[in-house]
C-alpha cells in the first residue's frame, strides 16, 4: 500500500515517460539548431540535421517516440525515508506497462537466454532504477531512455593503453576520449553527447560517466581541471570532421561532461558512455500528491 | 536527387554511386538481428521470391494495431554493423538488391556489394517519426508471435522514403573514407 501521499504518481511515471520519449529537452534542441547554423548551408551535414530537427518536432506533435529504440529506461531517483522503494518500484514497472500499450515505448525486453521478447513486462535489469535516500521532503525522479545503437559504442580504457599512446595523465585521458569519438563515428548517432568518468572501479566508473549525462549541456563544470578538459575535448571532437550521422561536417559533438572518482592506485579507468543526438531525459519533483517541477 | 521503385533491377543498381541521394518508393522489408541469423541458419525459401531484387531494412518498428490494421507508429533505422557476419550470405542465397540501415558496413558486405550487385542506403539514425510518415501500408509481417514485433519481418509500401547511397556496387564506400579521413586528424590531434 502506498502512503497517502503518492497516491497519482503512475499517472506522473506514464507522462514522465511520454515526455521523455517524444519531446527532446530545449537544451539539446538548442544544441542541434546552434550546430545547424555552423554547418554550411545544403551541404549533408545541414540537410541532416534539418531532418533531424523537423522529426523532433513531429514526435512532439504527435506524442510518439522520436527515436524507435526506447532504449532501457534508466531511472534516478531521490527520496525522504519515509517513501518505500518497493512502492515507487511497483508503480514505475506499472507504467512501463501503459506506455508499451501507449505507443510511448517499443516492446523492449527480451529474455537473454531464450530470446523471446517479453513485450510489456519488466525484468531484472530493465529498468535501471538507481534509489539514493536523501534529507529533503520531496521525491526527485529524473529519467534517461538510453538507445541501443549509442550504449554500444560506449567503451572504457584502463591506463596505460598503448593503442592510443596513453599515459596516466590528463593527456592520456584526453587521447582516450578523443579515440572513443573517432571509434563511434556513424553507429552512435552523432552529433552526441559524451559522458566521462576518471577513476572508480569499472562498474562505478561507467555508473557515474552515465550520471554526467545528467547534467544540463549549458553547466560548467565546478572543477577547473576538468571544464578545460571538457572545453578541450569539444573543440577538438568537432575538428574530426565526422559530422552528423557520420556524413561530415563541424557538428561531431554537442557536449561532453566529464566526473572523476577516487581510484586505488593499480587502476585508473577512463569510460566513455556516449548518448546519441536523441538525448532522452526529463524528469519532475513530487510533493504532496502532486509535481511541484517539471526538470529539464 | 535519384527516385527509385522497389525492387530494383541489378541494371539500376549499378548505376548507382556513393553519395548519390535516393528517395524509396516501393516494397521495403524488415529485418534485424533475430530475422538475418533465421535467414542464414535456416535458409527458409519462403522469402526467396519476396528478397529477390528487394530491399531489406534493418528496422525495428513501434506498431500499433487499429482493428485488423497494422499501422507503423515509429521506423527508424538501427545500426547495421552488427549484420555485418550474415549479410554477404544473405546477398548471396537471397539476390537482395539493397541494405537500408545507419552507420554503414564492413569489408566483406563491401565485397559482397560489389559481386552480388548491390548497394547500401544509409538512412538517419533516429529519424523515426519522419520515416514513420513514409509508410503507406503495412502489407504483410512474418514471424511475428515467434520473434516479437521489433524482430519481425515487416512488408512495408513507402513513399519518398529519403536515403543516401553511402556504399556502390563499385567498391566505394563513404564510411571507409570518412574513418580514414578523421583518423588522420585524430592522429594529429593525439600527437601533438
Amino acid at each position: 500500500m502506498l502512503p497517502v501521499d503518492n497516491i497519482g504518481l503512475l499517472d506522473i511515471f506514464v507522462e514522465l515517460i511520454r515526455r521523455t520519449s517524444a519531446d527532446l529537452p530545449a537544451d539539446i534542441v538548442s544544441a542541434i539548431e546552434m550546430g545547424l547554423l555552423s554547418e554550411k548551408e545544403n551541404s549533408i551535414a545541414y540537410k541532416t540535421l534539418q531532418m533531424i530537427l523537423k522529426n523532433i518536432k513531429l514526435a512532439k506533435e504527435k506524442s510518439l517516440p522520436m527515436c524507435q529504440d526506447t532504449g532501457t529506461p534508466v531511472f534516478y531517483i531521490n527520496l525522504p525515508n519515509s517513501v518505500s522503494q518497493i512502492d515507487i518500484k511497483n508503480e514505475i514497472n506499472k507504467a512501463i506497462k501503459v506506455s508499451v500499450q501507449k505507443l510511448y515505448l517499443r516492446p523492449n525486453i527480451v529474455d537473454t537466454l531464450t530470446g523471446k521478447n517479453l513485450g510489456d513486462k519488466t525484468g531484472p535489469g530493465y529498468p535501471v532504477i538507481n534509489f539514493e535516500e536523501w534529507k529533503k521532503d520531496y521525491i526527485k525522479v529524473i529519467l534517461m531512455l538510453k538507445g541501443g545503437g549509442c550504449e554500444n559504442v560506449g567503451t572504457q580504457y584502463a591506463l596505460p593503453d598503448s593503442r592510443v599512446n596513453a599515459g596516466r595523465d590528463l593527456e592520456g585521458v584526453r587521447r582516450c576520449i578523443l579515440d572513443a569519438v573517432h571509434k563511434a563515428q556513424g553507429r552512435g548517432c552523432s552529433p552526441g553527447i559524451l559522458g566521462v568518468c576518471i577513476g572508480g572501479d569499472r562498474v562505478s566508473s561507467y555508473e557515474e560517466s552515465k550520471r554526467q549525462l545528467l547534467r544540463s549541456l549549458d553547466d560548467r563544470n565546478e572543477n577547473p581541471v576538468l571544464d578545460k578538459l571538457e572545453q578541450s575535448i569539444m573543440k577538438d571532437a568537432n575538428k574530426l570532421g565526422i559530422g552528423p550521422m557520420g556524413f561530415g561536417g563541424r557538428t561531431t559533438l554537442l557536449g561532453v561532461k566529464i566526473g572523476s572518482l577516487c581510484r586505488i592506485p593499480p587502476s585508473y579507468f577512463v569510460s566513455v558512455t556516449y548518448m546519441c543526438w536523441a538525448y532522452r531525459r526529463r524528469g519532475f519533483e513530487y510533493k504532496g500528491g502532486k509535481v511541484k517541477r517539471w526538470l529539464y | 536527387m535519384v527516385i527509385l521503385n522497389s525492387p530494383i533491377s541489378k541494371k539500376d543498381v549499378v548505376k548507382l554511386r556513393a553519395g548519390d541521394t535516393v528517395h524509396l518508393n516501393g516494397i521495403i522489408v524488415t529485418a534485424r538481428d533475430v530475422f538475418h541469423k533465421y535467414l542464414i541458419e535456416r535458409r527458409p525459401d519462403k522469402y526467396k521470391k519476396l528478397l529477390k531484387n528487394g530491399v531489406l531494412y534493418h528496422c525495428g518498428p513501434v506498431v500499433d494495431r487499429v482493428g485488423k490494421k497494422w499501422i507503423i507508429a515509429a521506423a527508424g533505422p538501427t545500426t547495421s554493423m552488427r549484420q555485418e557476419p550474415y549479410t554477404a550470405d544473405v546477398l548471396k542465397e537471397y539476390g537482395v538488391s539493397g541494405i537500408i540501415g545507419k552507420g554503414g558496413m564492413g569489408d566483406r558486405t563491401l565485397e559482397a556489394l560489389k559481386k552480388y550487385k548491390a548497394v547500401y542506403f544509409h538512412a538517419i539514425g533516429g529519424l523515426a517519426q519522419v520515416l514513420a510518415e513514409c509508410v503507406v501500408d503495412v502489407k504483410d509481417v512474418f514471424m511475428l508471435k515467434e520473434f516479437g514485433s521489433p524482430e519481425a519481418m515487416w512488408v512495408l509500401d513507402v513513399r519518398d522514403f529519403p536515403v543516401t547511397v553511402t556504399m556502390d556496387s563499385h567498391g566505394n564506400s563513404l564510411h571507409k573514407t570518412m574513418y580514414e579521413r578523421s583518423g588522420k586528424v585524430l592522429n594529429r590531434l593525439i600527437q601533438s
